[in-house]
């Protein structure tokens, strides 16, 4: 009696230590996972996702509420990106991604209201009050803010033309 | 004694008979010059002339813009009509500053600097000269010269290589001008290995061209350097191949060939390199071979830099038949040209017209895992892999295969029996890999830009805060300082 | 202007619809021969695959919608049925080629994913699902000296072929290598049954062994696969490779105990080896791509083929061999990839060579 329970007795408990020791060496952090997609994410707290900030974007995130492609402005590079971290399957079929988008000023119609810049996130729009207002490319981000507040509709996000310099080619046509 | 020698490599129909026998002639000079801004590889001139200035032959237009770049001479004297946007010879069609000249007939040079005895120059000074002659790659790559030379000069390197190989199908410049301009080129070879203090000077010429070598053998005797025949296999006029079947070094991966001690450079570039030295005259024209099934009359033309592809063809040949495809460079690795009205530039190897007979191009079929591109891919890659991982849409898994060591060279999908499009799906994932690069990069800045503004509003939050306070504060110091007077009166 | 098109912009003319017309042709020698071993019921059975493979093809392609015209003529579906045809027993049942047709081009290949997308090769895997499923019927073997004596005409071997007439008694035989594995299960010595057998190496090379077409072939299979590698149609690797696994071991073993173990020219020119050297193994889709792995695939084709036949039940094992090869090869390719021009085998780049150089000649 006494040679069988013992055994068992020790298997369990040696088990038991090491599966109590293996929960507290290999523990993962899972805050560290939401700081590390706020890492992959624009940061300029554009809410388009429908939360307040990035840092609650990724905390949404890394609790599976949110698909790989939350991000609009982020695109298909940081939705891979996301995926590849949380290990989660990407579907890129919702997401359309036509490429990469800057404002622009439409010079007949804007005001100078100055509304636009006082929103940006990037500090990408210059001007000043009652002065044409002129976008930084390199540093507009497309989060679509200035859009919403222009009271004449004269900022717009327009797609980037490519240049000798950024042209690539497209993908080939294949047989399917 | 047993030499690494080109590994894979296809050997496409030569088609050089076409345009081998014709001698260079030069171009006259047409109305007028469309001088593109970019005719190298890195950042754009930007033009130094005005509309209405009138130049001379030889006078500089567009100033080199940042490290790589390098500058744009005026081909003839006239006057400058235009600077405006115009197609660029480049497979997007997409249009490129360009400034118009129109000729005055004259050709007249500006005062040029003719030195007596160029290796008296220092090697920085013959770098220098060779950097504000403009010129660059004349291969095809257009890699400023200067910015290779000075590289090569400041880590020291062993090796020069002039490259004569000329794979490519159809083109002949390099074989005609090394048959009437030996000593240019020979003269060139030792100005630039007297540039870059190398040790040894080879020149290597592929076996299809014995006239050439002969020549060129001649042509080099008792200057030390050494012309050798070279097998004739595309991509022998690659540089990591060339290198490779000359001194039987393999370029390590991701390096330059002057961290191994080389120093690699077209036989045309040398001659621009000599009349750039010896004569004081800058890049200005360059040899275009014109051929292809659908021209009347294949040839050599010297051409002035700006001259419209269509102006060149009109002028010396016309069509046989329709082309079904307008190349610019050579059939493996040139860029098919949306059409005729665009400007030669420095790179400008060849103009042909081919027919679909001769490009033999059809319908992509499945692949079958034949292999063929395997065993012909120069630099030991595995092409069907590479695609497949990229026709899942895995670019990554393509890069890790190996796809930044792809040369472009084309010999896969040249041979393979399905017709798959290989290097365009090699390109496509190239370009995708750096938009991705690029896009993060500006994410990077936009993030730090987000987080200043970001910074810069709590800061401002703070500041009123404090303001706030300390009105209030005063506020609340007068009212008592009121109540304590009130009292006290 | 639309997308552009890119380079380069010359094409050899290697195409693939011609390199199976090649693999077509090098079988052509060898089917003839068999014709006239084994008479009407084997091209009846010959006509039948073929017919019956393009006609799998074509529903299957119809099924996926693919482009008909254009998939059938690109000569996989003929290859396949061709290669099947050489594989069954000659007189077979005309329903045994189309089952076996169905196998191979519906299930191993179209379901897969078509050309190109096949685990398996079609033609070994439908023979090993058949003689699984049928194995009455693909072991009913013909000597071909019956046939010599007494020729069925053509009706005679329509009847055959469709089931009408059962000619098999009269003319029957065993393979060599059923009868050796037979006899020395019963505990019989080698020399002894290859005694019985008559079996010496020209009756082997001229077919006078029961067998299937593609076994009593060998010698002209052989020629057909030479051709093919003349023509730059396959490469060396595999077949060597097979050839090297299978004709090895058999040496050894037959050296030490000669009484046991059947020699090298018999492994070679018995059974299937000499079709899965030449037409089998260097299946370019089923098969590894580098050189190295080819070579390794054509080696473990050749052992596991001599295991299965020396201690297996299966008294042939080519096709286990090859189908468990075939599994293998992305592994296969995972390791044996070329070095990359500049980096070493294991990716890293080449060190920097420097500039002490020493003269290059």
């Amino acid at each position: 009696m006494l040679m069988s329970v013992l055994p068992l007795t020790l298997l369990g408990a040696t088990l038991g230590f090491l599966l109590g020791v293996a929960s507290r060496v290999l523990k993962v952090e899972r805050s560290n996972v939401a700081e590390e997609i706020e890492q992959l994410l624009p940061g300029t707290q554009c809410g388009q996702c429908g939360n307040p900030s990035c840092g609650a974007a990724a905390e949404a995130a890394a609790a599976g509420q949110l698909p790989a492609t939350f991000c609009p402005p982020g695109g298909r590079a940081v939705a891979e990106a996301i995926a590849e971290k949380l290990g989660i399957p990407l579907n890129l079929s919702g997401v359309c991604d036509e490429g990469p988008k800057v404002a622009w000023v439409d010079e007949t119609l804007c005001i100078g209201c100055t509304r636009c810049y006082k929103v940006c996130p990037t500090d990408a729009i210059l001007g000043a009050a009652k002065h044409l207002h002129v976008v930084f490319a390199e540093a507009c981000t497309a989060c679509g803010k200035c859009e919403d507040v222009c009271p004449t509709e004269c900022i717009r996000l327009e797609p980037v033309k490519p240049t000798l310099q950024t042209w690539t080619w497209s993908q080939p046509a294949l047989l399917s | 004694m047993f030499r690494k020698s080109l590994r894979g490599g296809v050997h496409p129909t030569a088609h050089k008979a076409l345009s081998n026998t014709s001698p260079i002639r030069r171009f006259p000079l047409p109305q007028r010059l469309h001088i593109s801004m970019q005719q190298h590889l890195g950042t754009p001139a930007t033009p130094v002339v005005r509309v209405g200035d009138q130049v001379l032959k030889g006078q500089l237009i567009g100033a080199s813009q940042g490290h790589i770049s390098a500058p744009v001479h005026a081909p003839t004297s006239g006057r400058i009509t235009a600077i405006a946007e115009h197609t660029a010879p480049h497979p997007s069609g997409l249009p490129v500053l360009v400034v118009t000249l129109e000729c005055d007939g004259r050709d007249q040079w500006q005062d040029t600097l003719v030195v007596a005895d160029p290796y008296k120059l220092a090697p920085e000074e013959v770098c220098v000269r060779v950097g504000a002659a403009g010129i660059v790659g004349l291969g095809g790559a257009t890699f400023p010269a200067a910015v290779k030379l000075g590289l090569s000069l400041k880590t020291g390197v062993d090796t020069l290589i002039l490259n004569g190989g000329e794979c490519e199908p159809y083109l002949t410049c390099d074989d005609r001008l090394m048959r009437e301009s030996a000593t240019d080129v020979i003269q060139g070879a030792l100005l630039m290995q007297h540039a870059v203090q190398a040790r040894q000077v080879f020149i290597g010429i592929e076996d299809n061209k014995p006239e050439a070598l002969q020549i060129m053998q001649t042509a080099a005797a008792g200057t030390g350097i050494e012309v050798r025949a070279v097998p004739s296999r595309y991509p022998m006029g690659s540089e990591k191949q060339l290198v490779q079947q000359l001194t039987g070094k393999e370029l390590p991966a991701m390096s330059r060939a002057a961290d191994s001690g080389l120093l690699v450079h077209n036989v045309a570039t040398a001659r621009a390199v000599y009349q750039a030295i010896v004569e004081g005259r800058p890049l200005i024209s360059r040899v275009v071979t014109l051929s292809g099934g659908a021209v009347t009359h294949p040839g050599n033309w010297e051409v002035p830099l700006g001259t419209l592809a269509s102006e060149l063809m009109n002028h010396a040949s016309g069509f046989d038949v329709t082309p079904a495809r307008l190349i610019m460079g050579g059939p493996m690795m040139g860029i098919q040209l949306p059409n005729l009205h665009v400007p030669i530039i420095k790179g400008t190897s060849g103009i042909l017209a081919l027919t679909s007979e001769e490009i033999q191009q059809k319908q992509p079929e499945p692949c079958v895992r034949c292999a063929t591109c395997v065993r012909s891919c120069p630099m030991g890659l595995q092409p069907l892999e590479m695609a497949a991982a990229i026709r899942s849409g895995n670019v990554k898994a393509a890069a890790s295969l190996g796809l930044h060591d792809c040369v472009g060279c084309g010999a896969c999908s040249y041979i393979c029996p399905s017709s798959i499009p290989l290097v365009h799906l090699f390109n496509y994932a190239k370009g995708e890999l750096a938009a991705q690069t690029r896009a993060r990069q500006k994410m990077e800045n936009t993030r730090v830009l987000a987080q200043r503004r970001e910074e810069r509003l709590e800061r401002q939050a703070r500041e009123r805060e404090a303001l706030m306070a300390a009105r209030r504060a005063e506020a609340a110091r007068k009212a008592a300082a009121q109540a304590a007077e009130e009292q006290a009166s | 202007m639309s997308q552009p098109i890119h380079g380069p912009h010359a094409h050899s003319n290697q195409r693939m619809p011609l390199m199976m017309l090649q693999v077509l042709l090098a079988l052509t020698p060898a089917t003839l021969y068999g014709f006239w071993l084994y008479g009407w019921p084997a091209f009846n059975l010959w006509l039948i695959c073929l017919l019956s493979a393009l006609g799998w093809e074509a529903l299957f392609l119809k099924f996926f919608s693919k482009n008909v015209p254009r998939h059938l003529l690109d000569g996989s579906a003929l290859v396949t049925g061709w290669l099947l045809a050489l594989c069954l027993p000659p007189w077979a049942p005309w329903w045994l080629a189309v089952v076996g047709t169905f196998l191979a081009v519906a299930m191993i290949k179209q379901i897969f994913g078509g050309l190109g997308q096949n685990v398996f090769n079609p033609a070994m895997a439908a023979r090993v699902m058949l003689l699984i499923a049928f194995p009455v019927e693909m072991t009913q073997w013909i000597a071909p000296e019956a046939v010599q004596l007494d020729r069925p005409d053509f009706v005679a071997g329509l009847g055959q072929t469709f089931g009408s007439l059962s000619l098999l008694d009269a003319y029957t035989g065993a393979t060599l290598l059923d009868e050796v594995k037979n006899q020395q299960s019963l505990g019989a010595a080698l020399p002894d049954i290859l005694q019985a057998q008559q079996y010496n190496m020209a009756a082997t090379l001229l077919g006078q062994h029961a067998g299937s077409t593609g076994e009593s072939t060998a010698l002209l299979l052989l020629l057909g696969g030479l051709f093919l590698l003349f023509r730059g149609v396959i490469t060396w690797q595999a077949p060597v490779g097979l050839l090297l696994g299978l004709g090895v071991p058999a040496l050894l073993m037959n050296l030490w105990q000669p009484e046991s173990y059947p020699g090298l020219a018999f492994h070679l020119f018995t059974g299937g080896a000499m079709l899965a050297a030449w037409f089998i193994v260097t299946d370019p889709v089923t098969g590894p791509t580098t050189a190295t792995g080819r070579l390794v695939f054509g080696l473990g084709c050749g052992l596991l083929a001599w295991l299965v036949r020396t201690w297996g039940s299966y008294p042939e094992g080519i096709a286990f061999a090859v189908m468990l090869m075939n599994s293998a090869t992305p592994v296969l390719d995972r390791y044996f990839k070329p070095r990359i021009y500049g980096r070493t085998s294991s990716g890293a780049p080449l060190p920097a060579t420097g500039k002490t150089s020493g003269d290059a000649s």
